[in-house]
């Protein structure tokens, strides 16, 4: 099966200073994929880049294609079609993103004009619809309220309805539940969820928790200072990390339940990228770094099936080799 | 008995807010009728929901704030009026350490300088005996002399708030109130800080107010927990057994969405309704909107916190059956 969007070779750099070194990875239709890393490591340049959002002194290279079709350094017009309708984004802070002075049904509706040639009467059943599928209480009268007339978590909701008005095929949503309390990320990832059972829809979560990835994703991949580190099916990466870094990662979480253990933190902080280290970008923080490991950049290699690390020192076989 | 070095005994705080159009009031019961003490040398955590009054009881304990009504007692004496001697004296003894360090320093001043100031202020010790004591704090938190000639904006987030930690502890304090201290840092980041804190406190025997929304740092920090919700600890016990064996609806909701990587959580609690509106909070039980359990009493009368066992109190009709409040403060 042909991928959904394939991203291949993409970098980016503001002012001369690279960010992203080329990330590949594709996401096949339906299925959802994590990206965690540290703030910064690039996982929203990544999607900005390929829908063509970044600003004009960003420097873009490589190639992100949606259903064969290339999208870095297309047309307005061929983006516009792709940005809302086949792709759609949801972003950190939802207030931002809605516009202050226009009523959710304006919004609403504006989108599904702009993607699904609704009007009218129609639009207007439908907005309804998409407030009552992401469980807004009273979505009749709810419709002529502004934004500031509802709390962070219906804000959310009503951001991830408007993203829903183009029937999109993916769902980059970029930390969408950063900035709600834990019940409330629940209740969102529980919808989101739901939604694509509903719709087959892909997604991209980006977050920086693991457990919130780990529970909704298929697949993850660990990104470090603008590289994907370490690419695997979700349960085997949260058992079984490979990769230093998502090793650390993982150990650094406080456990909720068992015994209490000393968090074992990752020493050192991440790399200006500015001045980025030769060779292995981690190599500073890493307690297995040998000499080779500053000589060269490893690069994404597969080791099994569905797995890839980005390592010059696999310390031990993952479980999977070694029972070969 | 170990002897309590804090003593909170049924403080409130309410706020009053213009909203609207025609500027009427609403009053905000930020905090409402909280009690609880905090042994010497132990860390109470105090989780909850934005909103659920966790920092405004962190300003009222260090009496930045005073309460509308109740006490505040520091090593057995009341919090002293605010810019007095004994109130400076206290002070010298209590710290405190927010979310954002960068907002906590002084962008144009050395970090070096500013973990002395305290020091200055409260003129402790020689000139010579300062300059040992800031590089012996800067030492103290992992850092060396090359970090405390730079400013701020040349340290990382994780390394500006230990030079606010080391600030704080500066004065020698007995008493440190940390309100969100790892939340604005990254994961591996925030346990560098986590263990730096968890050893301080073993080492000097701190007595500490741990204040976060994140359910995994609090239990990794804290000997005991405080659960609130809406200006009220629903749920006060043992660290670990709370978590374990949650008994409030709210805290177990809470605990179930605490997604763990390497278990998918079957049978999580989702609540359904919205997030609690401390400008409208509901009658009763505050919980009730939500709760699953909810019955017709929950809506008029306000559970009081009661003793489940000897480690556990539970603010839940439910759990606790008829012990109550019938007079609803809201
Ligand atoms: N100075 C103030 N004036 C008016 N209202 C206030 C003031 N300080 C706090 N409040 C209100 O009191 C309630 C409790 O606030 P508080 O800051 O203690 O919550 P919190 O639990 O620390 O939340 P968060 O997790 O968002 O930091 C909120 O409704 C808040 O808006
Ligand atoms: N508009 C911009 N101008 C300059 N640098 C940027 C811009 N957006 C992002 N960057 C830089 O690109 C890198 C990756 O950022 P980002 O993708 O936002 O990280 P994150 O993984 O936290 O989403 C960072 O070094 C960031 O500072
Ligand atoms: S390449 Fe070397 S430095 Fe980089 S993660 Fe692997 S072992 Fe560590
Ligand atoms: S008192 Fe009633 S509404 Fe409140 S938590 Fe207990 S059962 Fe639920
Ligand atoms: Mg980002
Ligand atoms: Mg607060």
């Amino acid at each position: 099966m042909a991928p959904l969007v394939s991203i291949s070779g993409l970098k980016v750099a503001f002012n001369g200073t690279p960010v992203l070194h080329g990330i590949d990875l594709d996401i096949d239709k339906g299925e959802a994929v994590g990206l965690v890393g540290e703030s910064g490591s690039g996982k929203s340049v990544t999607w900005l880049a390929a829908l063509g959002l970044l600003p004009a002194k960003a420097k873009v290279a490589g190639s992100a294609t949606l259903d064969g079709r290339e999208l870095i350094g297309a047309d307005g017009k061929v983006l516009d079609q792709v940005r809302g309708r086949r792709i759609a984004m949801i972003f950190q802070d939802p207030a931002s993103a809605l516009n202050p002075v226009l009523t959710i049904r304006r919004q609403l509706c504006e989108s599904l004009a702009l993607h699904r040639g609704l009007r009218g009467e129609a639009a207007r059943i439908e907005a309804l619809r998409l407030l009552d599928l992401v469980g807004i209480p009273d979505a009749n009268r709810r419709l002529s309220a502004y934004p500031h007339e509802f709390s962070g978590g219906q804000v959310q909701r009503i951001m991830i309805a408007i993203a829903l008005a183009g029937q999109p095929h993916l769902l980059i949503a970029d930390e969408p539940t950063t900035a709600l309390d834990a019940t409330i990320q629940a209740q969102i990832l529980d919808l989101l969820a739901a939604v694509r059972r509903e719709f087959n829809m892909a997604m991209v979560l980006i977050s920086h928790d693991l457990g919130v990835v780990a529970e909704n994703c298929d697949r993850v991949c660990v990104m470090y200072a603008g590289r994907i580190v370490e690419r695997a099916p979700a349960t085997r990466l949260f058992d079984d990390p490979w990769h230093p870094y998502a090793q650390g990662l993982i150990g650094a979480l406080p456990p909720l339940d068992g015994a209490r253990r000393r968090l074992q933190a990752i020493p050192g902080t991440v790399p200006d990228p500015r001045a980025l280290p030769s060779g292995c970008a981690f190599a500073p923080r890493c307690s297995f770094a040998g000499d080779g490991c500053h000589a060269g950049v490893p690069l994404l290699a597969p080791i099994v099936q569905d797995r890839a690390v980005a390592c010059l020192r696999p310390q031990r076989l993952p479980v999977e080799l070694a029972a070969e | 008995m170990t002897t309590p070095l804090v003593e909170i005994n049924q403080i409130s705080r309410t706020y009053r807010m213009r909203t609207g159009l025609f500027g009427r009031t609403t009053s905000v019961h930020a905090v409402d009728g909280l009690s609880f003490s905090i042994v010497k040398g132990e860390t109470l955590g105090i989780v909850g929901e934005s909103g659920s009054g966790k920092s405004t009881t962190g300003r009222m304990v260090l009496g930045l704030e005073p309460p509308d009504a109740g006490t505040v007692r520091f090593d057995g004496a009341p919090i002293a009026a605010p810019g007095t001697a004994a109130w400076r004296a206290q002070r010298a003894r209590m710290q405190m350490i927010f979310q954002d360090p960068l907002g906590a320093l002084d962008r144009r001043l050395p970090v070096a300088e500013q973990i002395r100031e305290p020091l200055d202020i409260h003129d402790i010790g020689t000139k010579d005996e300062r300059d040992a004591r800031v590089r012996e704090l800067l030492l103290s938190v992992d850092l060396n002399d090359s970090h405390g000639r730079r400013y701020p904006g040349a340290l990382s987030g994780g390394q500006r708030q230990r030079i606010v930690l080391a600030r704080a502890l500066a004065t020698r304090p007995d008493f440190l109130v940390c309100d969100e201290p790892v939340s604005a840092l990254d994961v591996s980041i925030q346990a560098q800080v986590v263990n730096l804190l968890v050893d301080l406190q073993a080492r000097l025997g701190l007595t500490m107010l741990f204040i976060s929304h994140d359910l995994r740092v609090i239990r990794q920090i804290s000997s005991k927990v405080a659960v609130m919700y809406l200006g009220r600890i629903v749920e006060y016990g043992d660290a670990d057994d709370l978590f374990a064996k949650p008994q409030h609806p709210y805290t177990q909701a809470l605990v179930s969405a605490s997604p763990a990587p390497g278990r998918r959580s079957i049978g999580r609690i989702v609540l359904t309704g919205d997030p609690p509106n401390p400008a409208a909070r509901p009658s009763g039980c505050a919980f009730h909107p939500r709760c699953r359990h909810a019955s017709a009493r929950c809506a008029i009368e306000v559970p009081a916190l009661a003793a489940l066992d000897a480690q556990r109190q539970v603010a839940c009709h439910l759990v606790t059956g008829s012990q109550s409040h019938t007079q609803d403060a809201a």
